[in-house]
């Protein structure tokens, strides 16, 4: 039996060999590090996996340790909440390419002894995904209950019940998408220059620089762009509208309610994240491609799915909108494949995932007490 | 009535619903029920004959109690949904009291049959006596059992006869290969196995409240 903990660390053991990834680069030594929650029971049976999404982290229900702010599935893993810790054990791995703590361009290349940077190798959703499956074996776990996971997070899941049939059994993809849209990627692209172009940036070797000489402002740009997305019209209207602070200024001081929000959000995650970690994942989602064998080949690789799906949408997100979910669901069915779909009527667009939205969690919570019912689960 | 007999009663009759299309359904079978609500009768079947189930929802509340019952369901319009299904990828599709709510009747009958390599269709009668009645006697719309709400707010908006159904079945060369007609109580009042002549009369089909058919496409 092994207790839930934070911030754990765990070096993979790649035997001999370097561990190659998908675009073709190499990493001889992989660490991941993660957080679990709940009990590993004796037949290792009752394992949920989560996939974080690009700015997450592994404190998906713990404190987090540098901003101090509550897990980011809070509401959603604890005991009696939809992924249920009485009866699961649940861990959540930072994502290979990360920055906190995972191996990634941050990290000290064992070669040179210094921080990998722009020399860090290409890194793909599946990769994050074989590093996952690896941590899971380094516990003596073969199989997983499930894989649950939200946005970069469902592609992960996506990725892993293709990846592993035999090993997942139950699935959730959460406002996701079997591929970036062309729209998707050029709000990445903006993100990504924005970053490049912060003349702190020193093509990505800034890691021997004072904190406020690395790219931090070019970073805090690209967050305020994504954050717009993550967000609907509607729910900047409701939260923000047209208010402004200080009864209105002239000039560029941010007076604005909605501009100080975003300043606010920029500023805040530019001291847990890491620009190039940013670059990377951002790259990873934009490659992730699951039917890059061409039009209609979704079925044909959907169709050796073995795991129960269920695809969950909200109707406001226009980022991974749900049509983009549709697809899915459909390509799933007509594999054969066991596949729910659900479409949650919600206001705050593609951060609802993150939200305290009942329905959603609700239906997530259903999903994985039907499942566990089905195997007879009685922890 | 207390709610709670109520409930019993209700129960007793989905059973009763519940077995006889039970009885077209296989051992182990892929079973599609469009309109599948709360997912009772996909759990009664595959309790009873291990069906692999599935389901189609409108309502989020079906979806959830589906789900918690360990059924795969995808929530949508049924009529928007069947269309993306593929041809025989069902063994029995199941349209349960539903079709009199559908927009298109017709294009649907021709989707059941269509993923289906058979389809169990239940409707309420309107030629039944009490409906006939209500009509000719009190010029009223009926409010009976099976459809419990006025005119004004029901969602049926497509009733037909037991005869209409067996009409437009044979224009669409959909072959019937199973019937049975229930009355109010739920008691048997017709049972056609096998295919062949109906062999309905008028005093059937005016006391059955409720009819189930199985069919399949010849195609």
């Amino acid at each position: 039996m092994e207790g839930g903990g934070i911030g754990l660390k765990k070096k993979l053991d790649l035997g001999d060999v370097e561990w190659t990834l998908e675009g073709g680069g190499r990493l001889s030594e992989v660490e991941v590090a993660y957080t679990t929650k709940g009990v590993l029971s004796p037949l290792k049976d009752n394992v949920v996996c989560v996939c974080h999404a690009l700015t997450g982290d592994q404190y998906m229900a713990d404190c987090h340790p540098l901003t101090g702010k509550p897990g980011w599935w809070e509401k959603m893993v604890g005991p009696g909440l939809a992924i249920d810790t009485d009866k699961f054990f649940v861990v959540c791995s930072n994502v290979l390419g990360g920055c906190l703590g995972t191996t990634g361009p941050m990290s000290k290349d064992p070669k040179t002894g210094l921080p990998y940077g722009l020399s860090f190798p290409e890194v793909s959703i599946g990769d994050m995904v074989r590093v996952q499956k690896a941590l899971m074996e380094s516990m003596g776990i073969d199989r997983v209950f499930a894989v649950v996971g939200g946005s970069m997070g469902a592609m992960q899941v996506l990725d892993w019940i293709v990846r592993y049939p035999e090993s997942v059994g139950y699935a959730v993809v959460v406002a996701g998408a079997s591929r970036h849209t062309p729209q998707n990627i050029a709000f990445h692209e903006s993100g990504r220059a924005a970053i490049m172009s912060d003349p702190h940036f020193y093509q990505g070797s800034y890691y021997d620089k004072d904190e406020d000489m690395r790219p931090r402002r070019g970073l805090a740009v690209a967050r305020m762009m994504a954050h717009i997305t993550y967000l609907s019209e509607g729910a900047l209207q409701r939260k923000f509208g047209r208010r402004r602070r200080d009864g209105g200024s002239r000039g560029f001081q941010s007076d604005f309610e909605v501009e100080s929000y975003l300043r606010y959000q920029g500023s805040n995650f530019v001291k847990r994240f890491d620009a190039n970690s940013y670059l990377y994942l951002t790259r990873a989602m934009d490659i992730f491609d699951l039917s890059s064998e061409g039009e209609g080949s979704l079925v044909k690789v959907l169709s050796g799915v073995k795991s129960r799906v269920l695809v969950v949408s909200f109707s406001s997100d226009w980022l991974f909108p749900p049509r983009e979910s549709k697809l899915i669901v459909r390509a799933l069915a007509a594999g054969g494949c066991f596949v729910s779909g659900a479409l949650i009527e919600s206001e705050s667009g593609h951060d609802s995932f993150l939200l305290d939205d009942r329905p959603f969690l609700k239906i997530v919570g259903d999903f994985l007490r039907g499942g566990w019912r089905n195997e007879g689960g009685t922890v | 009535m207390s709610e709670e007999g109520k409930r019993d009663l209700e129960g007793v009759y989905d059973r009763r619903d519940f077995e006889e299309i039970g009885r077209f359904v296989g051992e182990g079978d892929r079973v599609l029920d469009v309109g599948c609500g709360d997912g009772r009768l996909l759990s009664y079947l595959q309790e009873g004959k291990g069906v692999k189930g599935f389901g189609i929802e409108l309502s989020l509340e079906g979806v959830g109690e589906c789900l918690s019952r360990g059924l795969s369901v995808i929530h949508g319009d049924a009529e928007e949904e069947i269309e993306h299904y593929v041809e025989g990828s069902y063994d029995v599709v199941v349209l349960s009291l539903t079709l009199q709510a559908m927009r298109k009747p017709r294009d649907m009958l021709y989707n059941l049959v269509r993923v289906g390599k058979k389809a169990v269709v239940s409707f309420p009668n309107f030629g039944h006596w009490r409906v006939v009645r209500s009509l000719l006697w009190d010029g009223h719309m009926p409010v009976t059992r099976v459809m419990p709400r006025a005119w004004y707010e029901t969602p049926n908006i497509h009733f037909c006869t037991v005869r209409d159904f067996m009409a437009l079945c044979g224009e669409m060369d959909i072959e019937i290969t199973g019937m049975v007609l229930l009355d109010e109580g739920m008691g048997e009042v017709f049972r056609l196995s096998g295919g062949g002549g109906s062999g309905v009369s008028f005093w059937h089909h005016l006391r059955s409240a409720q009819a189930i058919f199985a069919i399949h496409g010849r195609g």
